[in-house]
């Protein structure tokens, strides 16, 4: 895959228009795991629309991030930057071969009021 | 048959770099009834123009087709030059082939062909066109202004100091609006009562201006020059005509726990009350809702105590219908709700206030008498944090997609203020951006930034919540790349605005075009900023979009100018296009008079010759041309196809119709 192809990968997996962004840092001003990531919120966002995909793939943020939401739930704009994160995090999981979530596992733990992505983020990171 | 002349226009490259005119000229030149066809760089020139007027001549054309740009744009022009020729200007038909065309078409071979259908659909049209004649109306020499904030006042003032009478018609109790509530004004810092109430008296004084507050307009009938007014006068349970203004009634009134509209409700005022000293007219209102006499029959304290008799109970809500040739919008603006943005935690602390609020809190007429306290223990704030940006920008649809663009200004104001006058605050402002264009208007926020001490972080707010008291504001530092959390005794929030929400019905009852924010569309964005789309209608101050004092004062003295130049005229040309019935299709139902938005319609008993001597006597309708304003609302009402438009009948209609399917 050439750089650009990664990048567009990133891009659609997030499902996120990281153009959109106003870079207000209100995702960063809500985080409750900022002090844990060493790429914040806003910079996930930031960083995939400049295309610096290699900073986003080596950070241990993605496996800091609690998948909480709160980011998506206040951005003025309608960016998801925890959509960015997990576009991220799958990406590096499976380049690792893996993916952690066995599908067979789906229907016990679905619960109505859980986030979808919070529960696919959560096996990613905890399947490892 | 029809002497047909087509003109091509390239409007430079604007239609030529996507339309192969020359080829469109060309291939029309082969349709039955063109005799002339030619394409030319700017048909709208003078060269162009000229070009036209001595085709017409030169080719004895009796009707022609311009294929340019929108009629919205050039339509008068080409009327007139082929008036100049000796043609009526009805015949002349405009085919968009840049709007409809070249500007949303990229392949030149489909634009080509769709231009070519335009110009054709026009040409069938064309031919079915008739000499048109306008005529003429009177104007009424007389100006409404609805709102009296500072827009309506500025403009009725120009437009009452130019001779014309003026009513502003203001519903709340007294003229002065969002402007008589403000503390400092930027960038000057001079006192907002100090040059607003000046101009409010001269208002009150003025002879040629009438005050009808506690009013609203109810209905609205008639066109440019001719508008008939219904308008609702409250009742204000008080003799306005005997009312001194002495407050007697404010003293002595036992219902006094209403809450006081005017201070933002951060403090109550009793149910019979004037709103703030410098009122115009100075007459108390009672709120009928907090009125013990009202809703129990019992008390009228205040009625023993009016030394001139001027409450009355019973006075009920009256009508009264005038007329007027020019309308001016001034309805203004309101701060949004906050119910979508609980992360600011506006509704469950007393000590996050909105920035309006400030402004009250901040004023010597306001509830703390000007002394800056919190609202919840009557403390002074040592640390106070503003917010910009509450709810503007906002495309999540929890706010507004606008920036509101006052805030940003008020906010470094309120910075500085706070400084000067309490120099041992601590303050902070959370920016997306600063905005600040304008005459002296970055020097001001530099000025708040350098010389006072304001700590401006550029990032935004997360989340406030109270611990023990302080309210702790959370948010990040993006130059630092930090999260900070500041401890707060006072947490202000830069709130968008809003069009007031009367707004739509005022614009409703004017057929006035609004957008999706419920702002007043202007006629033009660039060159006819104060005009709406409806003829005699002007717009001035935040109805039409988010502004400032000097922006608004501008504008407002704009739209009295466009209401003088229209004022001083005895008679205006009135549209040719008119409604026109057949009365002997008419079946006398009223459909077409209850869809008609100018009054234009109406039925009258007319004797009919049956044949063999008999004659009946029939209901049918009747139009009057100087009233209708050619909309075709009644004939596409009319159930049985008695009603035309002139210039726009069914035939020409269907006729571009077929032209259209026969590609």
């Amino acid at each position: 895959m050439t750089k650009q192809e990664r990048i567009d990968n990133l891009l659609r997996l997030s499902g996120t228009d990281v153009k959109k962004c106003m870079k207000c840092g209100k995702c960063s001003g809500r985080c409750p795991a900022f002090n844990e990531m060493d790429i914040k919120p806003h910079q996930f966002v930031s960083l995939l629309a400049q295309g610096k995909i290699e900073i986003l793939l080596g950070s241990d943020a993605i496996w800091n991030c609690l998948s909480c939401m709160a980011c998506v739930e206040r951005c003025p704009r309608g960016v998801a930057p925890a959509a960015v994160v997990e576009a991220v995090r799958d990406t590096v999981v499976r380049a690792q071969g893996k993916n952690g979530l066995k599908a067979e596992d789906i229907p016990q733990i679905v619960d109505e009021f859980i986030p979808q992505q919070l529960l696919v983020s959560a096996y990613r990171k905890y399947n490892k | 048959m029809q002497r047909i002349g087509v003109f091509i226009c390239w409007c430079g490259s604007n239609i030529a770099a996507t339309v192969d005119v020359k080829k469109v000229a060309e291939t029309i030149k082969a349709e039955p009834g063109v005799v002339y066809s030619e394409n030319y760089q700017y048909m709208c020139s003078e060269n162009g123009q000229q070009l036209i007027k001595n085709a017409i001549k030169e080719h004895n054309l009796t009707a022609i087709v311009v294929g340019a740009c929108s009629p919205r744009m050039h339509e008068a022009t080409f009327r007139k030059a082929a008036e100049a020729a000796g043609l009526n200007p009805y015949m002349v038909e405009i085919a968009n082939i840049r709007e409809h065309c070249s500007w949303i078409h990229k392949d030149m071979d489909e634009a080509t062909e769709k231009a070519v259908v335009l110009v054709r659909t026009a040409i069938a049209k064309v031919k079915l066109n008739a000499p048109l004649m306008s005529g003429e109306s009177p104007v009424v020499k007389r100006a409404l202004v609805i709102g009296g904030g500072i827009a309506g006042i500025q403009a009725a003032l120009d437009i009452a100091d130019a001779g014309f009478e003026v009513d502003i018609v203001e519903k709340n109790a007294t003229i002065g609006g969002r402007m008589a509530q403000l503390d400092k004004t930027f960038p000057t810092l001079d006192c907002s009562a100090c040059i607003l109430t000046p101009k409010m008296v001269d208002c009150a004084q003025h002879e040629k201006i009438d005050i009808l507050s506690y009013s609203e307009v109810e209905e609205v009938k008639g066109f440019v020059g001719n508008f008939n007014v219904k308008i609702r006068r409250k009742a204000r349970y008080v003799d306005e005509t005997k009312c001194t203004g002495c407050k007697i009634c404010m003293e002595k009134c036992p219902s006094k726990k209403g809450l006081n509209d005017f201070n933002m409700g951060l403090n109550t005022r009793p149910a019979i009350y004037i709103p703030f000293a410098q009122a115009i007219p100075n007459v108390a209102v009672i709120d009928p809702e907090q009125c013990i006499k009202m809703k129990t029959g019992k008390c009228g304290i205040c009625q023993k105590f009016c030394g001139v008799g001027a409450i009355d109970y019973t006075q009920k809500d009256e009508f009264i219908d005038r007329q007027y040739g020019a309308i001016v919008v001034a309805t203004g603006f309101k701060p949004i709700a906050l119910d979508n943005f609980n992360e600011y935690g506006y509704a469950d602390n007393k000590d996050v206030i909105t920035s309006l609020e400030l402004e009250r809190l901040m004023n010597a007429a306001g509830p703390s008498d000007g002394v800056l306290v919190r609202p919840s223990d009557g403390k002074h704030p040592k640390v106070i944090t503003f917010i910009q940006c509450v709810g503007s920008r906002d495309t999540s649809g929890c706010g507004k997609p606008y920036c509101s663009k006052i805030c940003c200004m008020y906010t470094a104001k309120h910075a500085m203020l706070i400084r000067e006058k309490y120099p041992d605050t601590e303050v902070h402002v959370f920016y997306i951006d600063v905005r600040t264009p304008g005459k002296n208007y970055d020097e001001f926020y530099r000025r708040a930034a350098e010389q006072y001490g304001v700590d401006y972080i550029k990032g935004m707010v997360g989340k406030v919540y109270n611990v023990n008291g302080k309210l702790m504001v959370q948010g990040s530092n993006l130059i630092d790349n930090e999260q900070i959390t500041i401890e707060s005794d006072l947490v202000v929030l830069a709130t968008a605005i809003e069009p007031e929400p009367s707004v739509r019905k005022i614009a409703t009852l004017l057929t006035a075009s609004i957008d999706t924010n419920n702002f007043l569309t202007e006629s033009h964005a660039k060159l006819r900023p104060v005009e709406s789309p409806t003829a005699g209608v002007y717009l001035a101050g935040v109805c039409q979009g988010p502004k400032d004092i000097p922006e608004t004062v501008s504008q407002a003295s704009a739209c009295a100018a466009k209401v003088i130049g229209l004022l001083v005229k005895d008679k205006l040309k009135t549209n040719a296009c008119v409604a026109t019935p057949d009365e002997m299709m008419c079946n006398g139902c009223s459909q077409c008079a209850n869809v008609c938005a100018y009054g234009a319609i109406t039925y009258v008993e007319k004797e009919f010759r049956l044949g063999g001597g008999k004659t009946e006597v029939r209901r049918v309708v009747s139009v009057n041309p100087a009233v209708c304003q050619g909309c075709g609302a009644c004939t596409v009402t009319c159930p049985s196809g008695a009603m035309d438009l002139k210039g726009f009948s069914s035939k020409q209609i269907m006729s571009e119709v077929e032209a259209i399917c026969k590609m």
